[in-house]
């Protein structure tokens, strides 16, 4: 049986996600920023499974499966938008693609 | 001390620091790299919480499919270091850092003053299994399940569009 307490799950979880955001604020790159969007997305399945574990109820781990299929698919849209912009622009760099800057 | 708390802070650790480096790193392969790592903790981590399932499809999905794609898209872009990374801090990350660093402050407050006094309940421990899971996903979730293999057919068709050289 596990000894730990849910508070320690949900801390690192919030300091992976804090980790995250940084990386989505403050990195030009947009591979590197779509990185650290899908390492937010891994903390905040941590939290869902961390709940689902010690509430006995198995939600949480369902809608990790389903976090899981959106990654996916956002990993497969994401990259390919990536792909035909570096082919439009010769860049990957967000603020060197400022055409729908006001 | 328990065998559990000691796995569980070594692989916080680790995963901490990994992410550190998936952030901070200048070339985007070495940063690729450190998270196939962070998500190998990461199934560790679930390991520890006896989410045997969560922990097999993490290391199948994310670090198998999903990595494989970035990886594949950087080897493709043939992308060069990001030489402007040690640049000054201009205003935009200025104001990025101080909203996470208010961000993690809310979290901390949110975690530390109001404990949750839950305790895990005994006496179930096969929750975690992918019979357990299956038997639930198939029965109360059947509908989001199709929705989901919509989505995910959506994505192929949509990702097989943008990334096409000409559409004839």
């Amino acid at each position: 049986m596990t000894t730990i307490p849910l508070e320690y799950y949900l801390g690192l979880s919030a300091i992976l996600f804090i980790i995250g955001t940084i990386g989505v604020v403050t990195r030009r790159n947009a591979i590197i920023i779509f990185m650290s969007i899908e390492i937010m997305l891994n903390s905040v399945n941590l939290t869902l499974v961390a709940f689902s574990i010690y509430l006995n109820n198995p939600a949480g781990q369902i809608f990790v499966i389903f976090v899981m299929a959106v990654a996916a698919a956002e990993a497969a849209v994401g990259l390919a938008i990536v792909l035909s912009l570096y082919r439009n622009k010769q860049t990957v760099y967000v603020d060197e693609i400022n055409i729908m800057k006001w | 001390m328990s065998l559990t708390l000691i796995f569980f802070i070594i692989l916080g650790i680790l995963s901490i620091a990994s992410g550190i480096v998936t952030i901070s790193s200048k070339n985007p392969v070495t940063s690729a790299i450190s998270l196939v790592f962070l998500f190998f903790m990461f199934a560790g981590l679930y390991l520890t919480l006896q989410a045997q399932f969560i922990a097999v499809i993490q290391v199948l999905v994310y670090a198998g499919a999903i990595m494989v794609l970035v990886i594949f898209v950087i080897m493709l872009l043939n992308l060069g270091n990001e030489e402007s990374l040690k640049e000054k801090l201009n205003i935009r990350k200025g104001i990025g850092l101080l909203l996470s660093a208010i961000l993690l402050l809310q979290f901390i407050i949110i975690i530390v003053a109001q404990p949750f006094r839950i305790i895990k309940a005994p006496g179930k421990p096969s929750q975690g299994t992918i019979e357990f899971l299956g038997n639930v996903l198939f029965s109360s979730y059947l509908l989001p399940f199709e929705a989901i293999s919509l989505l995910l057919l959506l994505a192929i068709v949509g990702a097989i569009v943008l990334a096409k050289r000409k559409i004839d």
